[in-house]
């Protein structure tokens, strides 16, 4: 029973990560930026979070109402002022400036929030869990979790492919030059992307408050679990990418059953040996 | 009425003048055809007409507007549709995806899913497949249909006979008096002296970025554009 619950918790660490990988794994796939400072952007959600919880005392999930739409704008704002700018240049430019805004993101949190670690507190639902089978128990927080990324990435793939929006960003992954041909505005589509990444980061970034400890530096892992998420589940592939999130989630569980200093460690390993097996992903796009 | 006119139109990629001055226009829901060798400077133009390529804004006249220099998505939402060199249909798209996309534009005309199908029976049957997965031909039909979709007062086609056997070229062709039919004025750019000039009443040769010779298709020279189209 054991090996079950060390999958079962896996799988449900893994649907975060999938969150952490999602908006990423968008704004990459329609205008091929690579946002190095998702990470600290899934952090400075959290921040703003505890922020809000701290000011105003709204419980800790309530503040989704007020962080979701604020990363949003900030994601739509970014992108038209600073990001579009990098495109168009080559890889570089945009890596420098994320990597930029990476370093800036982490030593203003660090400024404003100091380095201390926090947490979000759920109260009871931290604790509270369901009794599947004797021996076996999951935590409602993590199958709550588990449910958001699930139904996020549902929502994202009709939203995807059975909207006009999703067409022209499936588009623009394919030739943005032809795109602009049938009358869409590039700057404004990508900056849209980027509103969207920006929302999932912030549903990420306080689901994730409430699991576990976070400080100013906490983003480049998830950066990294991120990353892994998405080459596992193959490029352009959204379920895949909740499947590589669970992969690294439960290869982690695994390795920290087995020794709690392999916990990290084994999700590197599982993502290097799929790498080596199968170099485009589980679930890569066959076009 | 003249729809597009263009006045001393030069054009640049970086350092490299691509275009030397070239004056055409073209009235409403007429056809004219670029014809030219490799390197004449054919697609540059239809890319500065579409606003792929960057020019000054006086060089061109569209519907009594100066359009030189503004981004493709305002061109087309202006009415001046284009069928890329290539046909650039998107891999990721079906068949009716790709044409739904052409309508993004939002302009409001005659042309919508059903007449396209009507022009183009073969796509209907086809419809969710993936574009890249249909012949050329059937491609090409996709990429005219999908500027179609945006219910243009101007088509520019891009050497849409180019790989594609000479059946279906004739197929292709076939489709373009039909567009016409609806008030559309076409540009074509077509390598095969014979085909531009059976098409379309006027005529326009480019040789080294320069218009070399202009007329009526029915009482040319066929000798001097032959030579013309070679600079010879």
């Amino acid at each position: 029973m054991d090996w079950i619950n060390t999958l079962v918790e896996g799988v449900l660490a893994g649907a975060l990560y999938a969150l952490f990988a999602a908006g990423l794994s968008l704004v990459f796939g329609v205008m091929r930026l690579v946002n190095l400072a998702h990470g600290d952007f899934i952090v400075l959600a959290a921040y703003f979070a505890y922020a809000l919880v701290a000011a105003l005392g709204l419980p800790p999930l309530l503040t989704l109402m007020l962080v979701v739409p604020l990363m949003a704008g900030l994601g739509y704002v970014l992108q038209r002022g600073l990001l579009n700018r990098t495109l168009g240049q080559g890889i570089l430019s945009p890596l420098l400036v994320t990597f930029g805004l990476s370093i800036i993101l982490q030593n203003g949190m660090m400024q404003v929030f100091s380095a201390n670690t926090r947490r979000l507190h759920l109260g009871s639902l931290e604790v509270a869990s369901l009794h599947v089978l004797p021996g076996l128990s999951v935590g409602w927080y993590p199958l709550l979790v588990l449910v958001v990324a699930v139904a996020l990435i549902g929502l994202m793939q009709m939203l995807l492919f059975r909207t006009r929006l999703g067409a022209a960003l499936r588009a623009s992954s394919d030739d943005i030059e032809t795109v602009r041909l049938m009358g869409v505005d590039s700057r404004h589509l990508f900056a849209v992307a980027t509103g969207l990444a920006m929302a999932i980061a912030a549903v990420a970034g306080v689901l994730m408050a409430a699991k576990t400890n976070f400080d100013p530096m906490a983003g480049p892992s998830r950066l990294i679990y991120a990353f892994e998420a998405v080459i596992i589940g193959g490029m352009g592939s959204l379920w895949g990418t909740l499947i590589g999130g669970m992969v690294v989630g439960i290869a982690q569980a695994v390795g920290g059953a087995i020794n709690p200093g392999w916990q990290i460690l084994a999700g590197h390993l599982a993502f290097l040996a799929i790498l080596v097996a199968a170099p485009r992903g589980l679930f890569p796009r066959t076009v | 009425m003249t729809l597009l006119q263009t006045c001393g139109l030069t054009a640049h990629y970086g350092d490299f003048q691509a275009l030397f001055g070239i004056d055409l226009a073209i009235g409403d829901g007429e056809a004219l055809a670029l014809v030219g060798a490799n390197g004449a400077g054919k697609s540059t133009l239809l890319r500065a007409l579409c606003g792929q390529l960057a020019v000054a804004p006086g060089q061109i006249r569209f519907d009594g507007r100066e359009i030189g220099g503004l981004a493709p998505d305002k061109v087309v939402r202006l009415g001046l549709a284009m069928v890329p060199e290539g046909r650039r249909l998107f891999p990721s798209l079906t068949v009716e995806e790709n044409l739904r996309l052409g309508a993004y534009a939002g302009r409001a005309g005659p042309w919508d899913l059903e007449r396209v199908f009507g022009l183009f029976p073969v796509l209907r049957e086809r419809r969710r497949v993936a574009a890249t997965a249909l012949s050329g031909g059937q491609q090409q039909m996709v990429a005219i249909g999908r500027a179609l979709m945006s219910n243009p007062r101007l088509l520019l086609c891009d050497e849409i006979s180019l790989g594609l056997a000479p059946v279906v070229v004739k197929d292709v062709y076939a489709a373009l008096p039909k567009v016409m039919a609806e008030g559309t004025a076409v540009v074509v750019v077509e390598q095969d002296i014979g085909q531009a000039l059976r098409f379309a009443r006027q005529y326009v040769c480019l040789c080294e970025g320069r218009v070399v010779m202009a007329g009526d298709s029915a009482t040319v020279d066929r000798d001097a554009l032959r030579q013309a189209y070679f600079g010879v």
